[in-house]
């Protein structure tokens, strides 16, 4: 594992979603294994929710921040790709990486999904091995985040110092 | 895992110089190594016979110290999914039209969780099911279900009888052990 700079090790939070009960205990093991944070929802609307993108009798005022959501792509009423279109149609949501996962092996399918903006498409069942590889995405983007928030810091302090050299 | 030789011999010798503390650790040695190998040929068995595939070792490897009973309590769920979609299943058979679109949905989820928890010859059962209903094939799914339902109980019976030992052979440090 490299050194990330000046990042602290916060842990990534992980939002799934899955209707089976079975299913949700076995990728929330997968995923605290892996030292995620995890929260699971069973279904799309109530990700929605918890992502504060749709009207529920919860409020949540405080800001939730979600990584990474790793959704079922056959669920009943919104499907995982229902949720990753109004995921990547929404300004505030748009840039969370989603991964689907399916059963079913449907190059279609899969196409449609990475076409969508799916970061990944990962077969089920899902294993150790699918998850590891999910990681390197969340660092590799946090750190792009740093960095770029570094430098426009950096480009502040030049602008500032440019005025104080001028007036 | 099973105690190692090395270990066994220490408690059997610990238990000839103090007899009165240890009476009970030359039988209980010989009875754990005697229980460790029955559960581990059942559960060889289990996967020689194609009960289980890979997937139910790595349920295994999700399970630790902090999380000991990890595989029992997936296996439970997927129990307790089954007996709802079973009965699902049984009810959409009966109907008359059969609507193979929710009969195959239904089989879709059955096939998943049997996947998710390694029951290779149920899943098996489940495909050829699937392949039924996308020929419109009432009768080829009719007979399949009693197959799907056959080895379903088979596994059920066998599981239960592997984690009832499983229970019975206890954490490996047992309290018998001399402090």
């Amino acid at each position: 594992m490299g050194s990330l700079g000046s990042g602290h090790a916060a842990q990534f939070h992980v939002l799934a979603v899955d209707d089976s009960i079975l299913e949700r205990k076995l990728i929330e093991r997968l995923l605290k294994i892996s030292s995620f944070q995890v929260t699971a929802v069973d279904s799309g609307i109530k990700a929605l929710q918890f992502l504060g993108l749709q009207d529920s009798t919860y409020q949540f005022h405080q800001e939730v921040e979600v990584n990474l959501i790793i959704t079922d792509y056959c669920m009943p009423g919104m499907t995982g790709f229902d949720l990753l279109r109004k995921i990547k149609e929404s300004t505030s949501l748009k840039d969370i990486p989603v991964v689907i996962m399916s059963s079913e092996n449907v190059p279609s399918r899969i196409n449609r999904c990475l076409e969508e903006g799916a970061e990944e498409f990962i077969l089920k069942p899902v294993q150790l091995s699918d998850v590891n590889k999910l990681k390197p995405h969340l660092l590799r983007k946090r750190a792009e985040e740093q960095l770029s928030m570094s430098n426009k810091r950096k480009t502040m302090k030049e602008c500032n110092s440019e005025e104080l050299t001028n007036s | 895992m099973p105690a190692s030789n090395a270990d066994t011999d220490v408690e059997i010798m610990n238990s000839f110089t103090q007899p009165s503390l240890n009476s009970c650790h030359i039988s209980s040695a010989m009875e754990r190594n005697q229980l460790h190998r029955q559960l581990a040929n059942m559960r060889k068995s289990l996967f020689d016979q194609g009960f289980l595939d890979e997937q139910f070792i790595q349920l295994e490897e999700l399970q630790d110290d902090a999380n000991p009973n990890f595989v029992e309590e997936v296996v439970t769920l997927y129990y307790r999914d089954s007996t709802r979609l079973i009965l699902n299943i049984e009810q959409a058979l009966d109907k008359s039209p059969l609507d193979l679109t929710k009969l195959d949905s239904l089989m879709h989820q059955f096939k998943g969780s049997s996947s998710s928890i390694g029951a290779k010859k149920v899943k098996l059962e489940c495909t050829q099911f699937k392949e039924y209903c996308k020929a419109a094939n009432g009768e080829g799914c009719k007979r399949t279900f009693l197959q799907v339902k056959k080895e379903y109980g088979t596994l059920k019976k066998k599981l239960e009888a592997y984690f009832q030992m499983a229970r019975q052979v206890g954490p490996v440090e047992t309290a018998c052990r001399p402090k």
